[in-house]
């Protein structure tokens, strides 16, 4: 049995395990490793989390479970101090001995600290491991300024740390741009914009002469003679090999550091490999986890017999987000040899730019730069990395290839088999294919299971889907979009076949077209489809419904629910006022104002819900649906009666529409703007429909989004008076309902939508489909059958009945407990 | 919660052996394919019907995963054979057979004996 000693257990020294132990059990060979930190490996490319909310336990690669379940002996807080290479043995600094077969070195890097006069004083750190971090955040809470010396990518990152940290940030960089290595000069301009917007203050070309102060910094001293006030600095400027223990055992070492490897990533010992950071091959540090990884599984092979694999060097390109911003660089970014012209497109409106450099002949591309959005990067990237002639004019390339949100990645089908999809794990384009191609039924967690593929740092995540769908198609497949495993049926084809079928109720569907006992995905989708077709009140099916729909409330945290009464277009009586005033208090429930120029009752309990709804219903109030898939709310500015700019009347055309809309059920829920004029504060382009009022009629935008990925809506008509306005919503919305997928908002649908808005203005504005009467019409049908659902609740004692937490007794839940909250109530932690 | 999770195993019992069966309320006060929640002494039970009543389950109220007591007003269904409830907060969904929990890592609910009598439903406890 061999027995492998690793020195090291960061990133690249947990994959070496993790790999190794896949193939190598504990009866084949035995692992060791050894960590100077306290904890197990942790995940240092997501470091700045930390700053964000992770704890260190969430940034572990693997509990410590893990490593005594792979039978891998773990000793961290122990560091090895040197290495007899004549007994093949290491000391650690416990005294202790222990023999190996082949000894990895995966020592990695330490921050590099420029020897600038005062950095001893109190308040200078680097950002490199959790101990440097906790330094950070202690030292952070006591004031209010600090820099970041290095405007390199993980100077970058530290500057988010203290962002969010809430500090006055600054990054000071020698060089005249930011990520000299990766970008160029226009490309660090947009991104310097992006990230002033932001709030980080920039500082280039600053040689820093002397960290000041008296014991503690105070400020930086620049060659220039200028001076940057700072309470706390941060050192980026680099990475040095950890490459002593190496040294001292008499291995060959690079002249700048990291011990040399061949492409077997032996060292100059053929029993010890080096692997990461600390490994020098043809004069290069790799300082990114994929070509770790890859150094990992080389020497792996190497050790273990298979002589075949070799390390080749690796592809330096990459794609994150820096505090907010994409940025991608792949290939060779700055197209440095004559043969090669950039194509560069620049919006620093948008804050974009896309360098892509092209062969003169115009037929390959070489490499390029994208600030501000990176979402073609993969398939640029791989059209790179296989040398595939490009099929369209280069120039093609400079303008997104597609609007699709959800990756779109055209063309993975024109990439070759052999092109690498994942290059965290190294899963290639065949193998992916290969395992749709035997199991026609692999779902995409069987992808990650067996081959890894989106496990490592997930952005591969939409290729590998398009991919599996391509095949599956290429197969003649029908790619189906079914519910769940009750219904062979998308939820398009449910809608036609309630629809012709005249179904009624969830379980004559399930019966006729179904089979089990349905769950909780397909039921609300179908109590959703019930109330799109014949507009029911969703009490009339409560027991397919979630929660909110069933008790026609949003259940918070405690088990206790909020009321939300509809007010049409955020406009309101003082009377309307007075009287929520006086429900809220009379019912204890804590208040707020809503996003939605609304006001939101918590607190309620189950049985008070029927008698909070008629109190308010007395008062002239209706269901504000805000438990519902259906629509929200119309918001909207106060338009030309008060404005001095306004040019129409924003707040009665809102009210106007809300009324129309309200309760239509639909995919998902839906909201909608009104603006009086182009200053358009009421944020209508953030919404699923958007009206903006001009000096001759309406604008009129559709499917935008605010949420966790903004989108702005999309114009589809210009110009238009009230009723036409009115019209083109009524068409959109129902094609919207007919056709969306469950739960997708209108601006997923239309980035899914084959054509996108060129399309949906043919069909809403044009009518290319002849469906413009049926739509209409469906949804007349469905605005005539509106009843306020909580109207109907309160005055049908079997509905009343329903609001009870018990169904043996009136007692109230004991279990519910509240906590004061700025004078007000809310629920006290939960579990 | 604790003590409540402790109270409802002591009550815990296999329908072979139980010691009280509680007579909870007539069968129509129960939704059809639904569930509602019946008090017995200071115990919590969601009890749940499937086929329009022909099959009775019962299981703790309380979700283990953020102690929530919520299940009875969740959305039951099946996995394969395996009839489930669905936590309304977060989508945790268990077996109302075995009480395993079927799609995340959460601590395995408490399953009672559930019959029917002369229309009205019935809950085996052990005292």
């Amino acid at each position: 049995m061999k027995k492998i000693i690793v020195i090291g257990n960061g990133m690249v020294g947990y994959k070496f395990c993790e790999k190794i132990r896949k193939t190598f059990d504990a009866s084949r060979l035995s692992l060791t490793v050894y960590g100077e930190e306290p904890r197990p490996a942790y995940d240092r490319v997501h470091l700045s989390n930390y700053f964000s909310g992770a704890t260190a336990e969430d940034l572990l690669l693997a509990p410590r479970s893990w490593y005594e379940d792979n039978d891998i002996n773990l000793l961290t807080g122990e560091l090895v101090t040197a290495i007899d290479r004549e007994n093949r043995q290491i000391y650690t600094h416990k005294g202790k001995r222990e023999s190996y077969d082949y000894l990895v070195l995966a020592t990695g890097s330490s921050a590099f600290v420029p020897p600038i006069r005062g950095v001893e004083r109190h308040g200078v750190f680097v950002y490199r491991t959790i101990e440097d971090l906790n330094q950070i955040l202690t030292y952070g809470k006591k004031i209010k300024k600090a820099a970041v010396l290095g405007g390199g990518l993980l100077g970058l990152e530290a500057a988010k740390a203290l962002l969010d940290m809430s500090l006055e940030t600054y990054v000071v960089e020698f060089a005249d741009r930011l990520m000299p290595r990766q970008l160029d000069d226009a490309a660090s301009d947009i991104l310097r914009m992006k990230l002033t917007t932001l709030g980080v203050n920039i500082l280039l070309g600053k040689a820093t002469k002397e960290i000041k102060g008296n014991g503690k910094l105070d400020g930086l001293e620049f060659a220039d003679g200028t001076h940057l006030d700072v309470e706390m600095l941060v050192i980026s400027t680099g990475i040095r090999p950890r490459d002593e223990l190496a040294k001292a055992a008499n291995l060959t070492i690079h002249e700048r550091g990291g011990v040399l490897v061949n492409e077997q990533l032996q060292t100059s010992d053929t029993h010890i490999y080096a692997i990461g950071e600390v490994a020098c091959y043809q004069n290069m540090i790799y300082g990114l986890v994929a070509p770790g990884n890859e150094m990992a599984e080389v020497a792996i092979d190497q050790m273990m017999g298979a002589k075949e694999r070799i390390f080749k060097g690796f592809d330096m390109s990459t794609k994150l987000k820096l505090i907010g911003v994409d940025v991608g660089c792949f290939g060779d970014p700055f197209g440095s040899s004559d043969a090669v012209k950039p194509l560069v497109y620049k919006n620093e409106n948008t804050g974009i730019y896309r360098r892509l450099n092209v062969t003169a002949d115009g037929k390959y591309l070489t490499g390029g730069i994208l600030i501000g959005d990176a979402d073609d990067y993969n398939i640029l990237h791989q059209m790179v990395q296989n040398k595939m002639k490009l099929t369209v004019a280069p120039e093609a390339l400079l303008v997104k290839t597609s609007a699709k949100e959800e990756g779109g990645a055209p063309g993975v089908e024109s990439l070759p088999d052999e092109a690498v999809i994942c290059s965290c794990e190294n899963v290639t384009k065949g193998q992916i294919q290969d395992m749709v191609r035997a199991n026609e039924n692999c779902t995409i967690n069987d992808i990650k299971a067996q081959t890894g593929a989106c496990t490592g740092c997930g952005g591969c995540t939409p290729m590998v889907s398009d991919l599996m769908k391509a095949s599956l198609k290429s197969m003649g497949k029908l790619v189906k979009n079914n519910l769940c495993e009750h219904f062979d049926y998308s939820r398009q084809e449910l809608y036609d076949l309630i629809k012709i079928n005249d179904i009624r109720s969830f379980s004559t569907l399930i019966k006729t077209n179904g089979k089990g006992h349905g769950c909780e995905v397909c039921k609300p989708v179908v109590a959703s489809l019930f109330a799109s077709i014949y507009n029911e009140p969703a009490i009339v099916h409560d027991t397919i419904q979630d929660t909110n729909d069933r008790f026609l409330a949003n259940i918070q945290r405690g088990g206790t629910y909020s009321v939300v009464p509809r007010i049409p277009g955020g406009e309101i009586t003082p009377d309307k006022l007075l009287a929520i005033g006086s429900v809220a208090k009379k019912y204890g429930l804590y208040t707020k104002i809503t996003g939605g120029q609304r006001i939101d009752l918590f607190g309620a309990l189950l049985h008070q819900l029927p008698d909070i709804w008629e109190e308010l219903i007395e008062a002239g109030f209706e269901s504000g649906h805000a438990y519902a898939k259906s629509l929200r709310t119309v918001k909207s500015c106060v338009g030309s009666t008060w404005c001095r700019y306004g040019v129409q009347d924003s707040v009665s055309f809102a009210i106007r529409v809300e009324e129309r809309y309200k309760g239509l059920r639909s995919p998902h829920k839906l909201k909608g703007g009104v603006s009086g004029c182009i200053r358009e504060c009421a944020e209508a382009q953030s919404k699923d429909f958007g009206i903006i009022a001009t000096e001759k009629g309406w604008n009129v935008y559709v499917c935008g989004n605010g949420g966790s990925r903004p989108q702005h809506a999309c114009l589809l008509a210009t110009d238009v008076d009230a009723e036409t306005c009115i019209r083109l919503i009524d068409r959109f919305l129902m094609y919207y309902i007919k056709t969306a997928a469950p739960l997708t908002r209108t601006a997923t649908w239309l980035n899914k939508l084959d054509g996108g808005i060129e399309y949906l203005k043919e069909v809403v504005v044009k009518d290319s489909l002849g469906l413009a009467d049926t739509l209409e019409k469906e949804m007349q049908g469905l605005l005539e059958n509106y009843e306020c659902e909580w109207k109907r609740a309160i005055s049908d004692p079997d509905l009343r009945s329903k609001f009870a937490h018990f169904v043996n007794s009136t007692e109230e839940d004991a279990s519910l407990s509240f906590v004061d909250l700025r004078g007000q109530k809310m629920p006290a932690a939960w579990g | 919660m604790v003590e409540i999770l402790n109270s409802l195993k002591s009550h815990q019992v296999l329908a072979e052996e139980v010691k009280v069966w509680y007579k909870a309320a007539p069968v129509d006060r129960f939704p059809i394919d639904g569930g509602a929640c019946v008090k017995y002494k200071d115990l919590q039970i969601a009890v749940f019907n499937f086929d329009s009543g022909k099959e009775w389950y019962a299981c703790q109220n309380l979700c283990p995963h953020k102690m929530q007591m919520i299940l009875s007003r969740g959305l039951t269904g099946s996995c394969g054979e395996e009839p489930k409830v669905a936590c309304p907060y977060h989508k945790r969904t268990f077996s109302l057979k075995s009480g395993e929990c079927l799609n995340a890592d959460e601590e395995r609910i408490l399953t009672f004996p559930v019959k029917v009598e002369a229309n009205h439903v019935y809950i085996g406890f052990s005292r």
